[in-house]
């Protein structure tokens, strides 16, 4: 046994990124999450399908408490994120928003220079001395716009507003930002609702290439996206998780009854 | 003719199964009556601005081509209108104590207002931010004279015991008053342009790890900065053309100020405190219309650059 297998069983790295118990959540009186237990797998990327309103996006907005900027949010249960529960009372908000980075459905990009986007999520954190990525602004920059394959579509106008780019570029920016602080999830809330096809592909080969670097959990309408573009896949109903499975296998061989009907269409 | 025409059409109606295409009903002349009566309401402010343009212009022009000599108008401070022997028309320190009030006013109530819009836009929620709304409204529509009162009767001895000074009517109490008055405009206003700043902005910054005053101070501030320097603008405008309170808390002695602790007198003040007096259609009364073309002049240029800046961020 070596030096390194020995200390990996010390301290396992957890197989799960994302691991919640039990988690009932609430807008004033409206319950949305039923005691959703759900386990996402690290380093995959993980769908999540269900009907408007079947509390996905609740649930994926959850996981890095951005739901708690509407004030009325009131939550029972735990999600531990690489092992750390997020809910503990001692647990520092922007840490935890350090961590899970967040697209979002419409692209948005903050009004000010592509660069200074890119560098934003990065000069919040650099201050506290918290793990982020060490090179120069300009090398920051660059690979992280080469890793969504932005690079020498705006290496000429890093200082124009991103708020001119085209929504695919805007959406590959958005996700561009977060990496400079070494995120350990990415929450995607449709993300290519607003793109065209072609940008989709984009998007979708970009996920591809990011999963085993990050854990990504993606929320999506459209099921052939989710069948195409994830390995495991989570049906929701009525705040519930409903199905949980490899997304192959569950696109095959669903097997709940309310699982096979939206997936061929009857309802949703 | 009428009657058989009705008839006929009532026929064909009646044959065709529907109403004939241009048919009229009450409904039809109500609207067209509506948009004549709105149109006239809308272009009146029009007609009114122009109006009060040209009747202030026609008193005051008079003086501007027969008697004005603009070095001694705009450079002197020597303003006797009512001299007998050789009036002198200099309103520089007049200019000098509407700038000094207004300057010290924008000083009071640019930090004021624009934290107070912050608080209230960024930070208050639920019924404190309601409630703050309402007063700041109600703090709007505060009377000046009311203003003028509180500066006449609290600011000024206030001042003359913390500050040892003879007299307590100065630019201080002014500016103070004046700075208190546009305060509540200028929060409104800058409130709306922070408003205006889409709040996918705050959720991007806020997913990111930023605290809500990175997000106000790094996002919001930056993205609202036109509108906000509108409001400001505004301010200056209600700062300048402001007349009753600066006339009461001045001390409305003419002189070109040294400190903030002396008095002085305004260019509107000056109009409201001596026009009653002139004679109509006389070199004071038209001097004093002069200023009026000033002040209008001024007060429109503030205005409309305000306006301008503020429609720029529309666009943008």
């Amino acid at each position: 046994m070596t030096v390194a297998q020995a200390a990996a069983l010390l301290q396992p790295a957890p197989d799960y990124a994302i691991d919640t118990k039990k988690l009932n959540l609430w807008y004033g009186t409206f319950q949305a999450l039923y005691d959703v237990d759900l386990r996402i797998r690290q380093g995959m990327i993980t769908s999540m399908i269900g009907p408007s309103g079947c509390g996905k996006s609740t649930y994926l907005r959850s996981v890095n408490r951005i739901n708690e900027r509407l004030g009325y949010v009131r939550i029972e249960g735990r999600i531990d994120v690489m092992g750390q529960n997020i809910y503990d009372p001692g647990v520092e908000l922007i840490q935890v928003r350090k961590q899970v980075g967040m697209v979002f459905q419409r692209p948005n990009p903050l009004p000010i220079s592509i660069r200074d986007n890119i560098l934003f999520s990065h000069r919040l954190h650099a201050k506290g001395g918290g793990d982020v990525h060490p090179g120069t602004p300009d090398e920051i920059v660059e690979e992280s716009l080469r890793t969504v394959l932005l690079w020498d579509k705006v290496k000429d106008r890093l200082k124009r507003k991103a708020t001119e780019l085209s929504l695919e570029e805007q959406q590959k920016l958005c996700i561009a930002r977060l990496l400079p602080v070494k995120p350990k999830v990415l929450l995607m809330d449709e993300p290519c609702s607003a793109l065209d096809p072609k940008g989709t592909e984009a998007v979708e080969e970009l996920l591809w290439e990011l999963r085993g670097q990050y854990t990504i959990l993606i929320v999506t309408h459209n099921m052939a996206q989710a069948r195409r573009a994830s390995e495991e896949c989570v049906f929701m109903l009525m705040g519930k998780v409903v199905e949980h499975a490899l997304t192959a296998e569950m696109f095959v061989t669903p097997i709940h009854r309310e699982t096979a009907d939206y997936i061929e269409g009857r309802y949703g | 003719m009428a009657i058989s025409t009705t008839a006929s059409r009532a026929t064909i109606a009646a044959v065709g199964g529907a109403d004939s295409f241009d048919r009229r009903n009450a409904d039809w002349y109500v609207d067209k009556a509506v948009q004549v009566l709105v149109f006239v309401c809308g272009i009146s402010a029009i007609i009114f601005v122009l109006g009060i343009f040209v009747f202030v212009t026609k008193e005051g022009i008079g003086f501007v081509f027969q008697h004005l000599d603009f070095k001694e108008f705009f450079l002197t401070p020597y303003w006797f209108p009512s001299d007998a022997d050789d009036p002198e028309y200099g309103i520089l320190a007049l200019m000098a104590g509407t700038a000094s009030v207004t300057g010290l006013a924008m000083l009071v109530a640019i930090p004021f207002s624009l934290g107070a819009a912050i608080y209230i836009a960024e930070f208050a929620t639920g019924k404190t931010r309601e409630a703050l709304k309402v007063l700041v409204e109600l703090l709007a529509a505060i009377p000046s004279v009311v203003w003028g009162f509180i500066g006449l009767v609290i600011m000024n001895p206030l001042i003359i015991k913390w500050f040892d000074v003879p007299v307590g009517l100065c630019v201080l109490n002014a500016g103070i008053i004046l700075g208190l008055m546009a305060a509540p405009i200028m929060t409104s206003i800058a409130e709306d342009a922070l408003k205006a700043v889409p709040d996918r902005y705050r959720e991007a910054a806020e997913a990111m790890g930023a605290t809500r005053w990175q997000v106000t101070y790094k996002v919001v501030l930056p993205a609202a900065k036109n509108g906000l320097l509108g409001g400001v603008l505004l301010g200056v405008g209600r700062g300048f053309g402001e007349t009753m309170a600066v006339l009461m808390a001045t001390g409305h002695a003419v002189n070109i100020p040294d400190s903030i602790f002396d008095s002085v007198r305004a260019l509107t003040a000056t109009i409201a405190a001596e026009l009653g007096e002139t004679v109509v259609g006389g070199e004071h009364y038209q001097v004093l219309f002069t200023i009026g073309i000033l002040l209008f002049l001024v007060t429109f240029i503030v205005n409309l650059s305000a306006d301008l800046i503020v429609r720029g961020i529309r666009k943008g």
